[in-house]
């Protein structure tokens, strides 16, 4: 069975626990899904399952290779923007043009969310690595730089690695061991605990923790 | 502008609670959890400030209790607030009063709102509107 779905970031909230303690959540549009492709080993070298997130808004602008491959799912699947592959454990019992939905997921489920993180742009590394920066006032003059960044003579250069100031962000984080709080199968929305990487409107893979690779 | 599927969910969990602005005085009825027993503790003094909005709306209700000055903040929309009474309608000129802080006794007064004519518009309108 595949153990994923592809998601949308909606936004953050709050919600009550049964105790009435405040549980901050992350609001995700997660499915309806529609497998694309199944990948096996015999013919791919390991199995999986490719997934394409079906949207409100229908993807037009579809160039040739993408029309053929949806095409060739044979059951007149339209064409997603989205697609990623989720590995399964053996061949996957699922076939090509079926769709997955959130009903996969369960309340207290544990999970796993892979997203793209908001671009920072260029940082200092105050924000980029946490380092700890100067004293403001009572006649600093170090503020924001970045101290030494290594020795004199010796080595005479600068070790690859060294923490310094440069891009930040847009890169691919794994948040492991979300808590789901709440799954709407009407609205195809889950409720996670905590935040989840990305702006609102960001797509994320949603994967349940453990048993596959 | 909120996403309206935030906002759905958010909606949900909202309650009914009267209407009140900073300046009023209020009652807060909060239930207290001990071991297993639960009971009501009331909370009654002046909201000073209002934030945030939908589920997450939080008030400020400030009382002097036994000469000291006592502030708890109440997420009005969480389960544990049993209910908020109005008990008095205060005329302010600010949205948060925070000022209240540094003054103590008479000049911590607030001066009570007269809502006779706006009572009776809102009666008007009630039955305008059946």
């Amino acid at each position: 069975m595949v153990n994923g779905l592809i998601g949308k970031k909606v936004g953050m909230t709050q919600v009550f626990g049964p105790d009435g303690t405040v549980v901050p959540v992350t609001i995700l549009k997660a499915g309806p899904c529609v497998v694309v492709q199944k990948k096996t080993v015999t013919s791919d070298g390991y199995n999986a399952v490719q997934l394409g997130f079906v949207e409100d808004r229908p993807f037009k602008r579809v160039n040739k290779p993408m029309k053929g491959h949806f095409e060739k799912t044979g059951k007149g699947t339209p064409p997603t923007r989205i697609l990623r592959e989720f590995r399964v454990n053996g061949e996957a019992d699922i076939a090509v043009g079926a769709t997955v939905l959130v009903d996969l997921f369960a309340e207290n489920d544990s999970i796993e969310i892979v997203g793209t993180s908001k671009g920072r742009g260029f940082a200092g590394f105050i924000k980029r690595h946490g380092f700890g920066g100067g004293r403001d006032t009572h006649g600093s003059m170090f503020h924001r730089a970045p101290g030494s960044i290594g020795s004199s003579a010796f080595p005479s250069r600068v070790f690859p690695g060294t923490r310094m100031a440069g891009h930040m962000g847009v890169e691919q984080k794994t948040i492991k061991n979300l808590r789901i709080v709440r799954v709407d199968a009407d609205q195809n929305l889950i409720l996670v605990k905590g935040s989840v990487p990305g702006p609102n409107g960001g797509y994320v893979v949603i994967r349940k923790m453990g048993n596959t690779k | 502008m909120m996403n309206p599927i935030v906002g759905g969910i958010e909606k949900a969990q909202m309650r009914e609670i009267p209407d009140f602005i900073p300046g009023d005085t209020v009652r807060v009825h909060v239930r207290i959890k001990e071991g297993d027993k639960e009971r009501i503790q009331i909370f009654e003094g002046v909201v000073i400030a209002r934030k945030h909005s939908g589920v997450r709306e939080t008030i400020t209700v400030r009382k002097i209790s036994f000469s000291v000055g006592v502030e708890r903040i109440f997420p009005i929309h969480a389960p544990v607030i049993e209910k908020i009474e109005v008990t008095k309608r205060g005329r302010v000129r600010r949205a948060k009063l925070y000022y209240l802080r540094g003054l103590r006794g008479k000049a911590a007064r607030i001066r009570e709102r007269d809502t006779r004519v706006s009572a009776q518009a809102k009666a008007a309108a009630m039955t305008k509107a059946k």
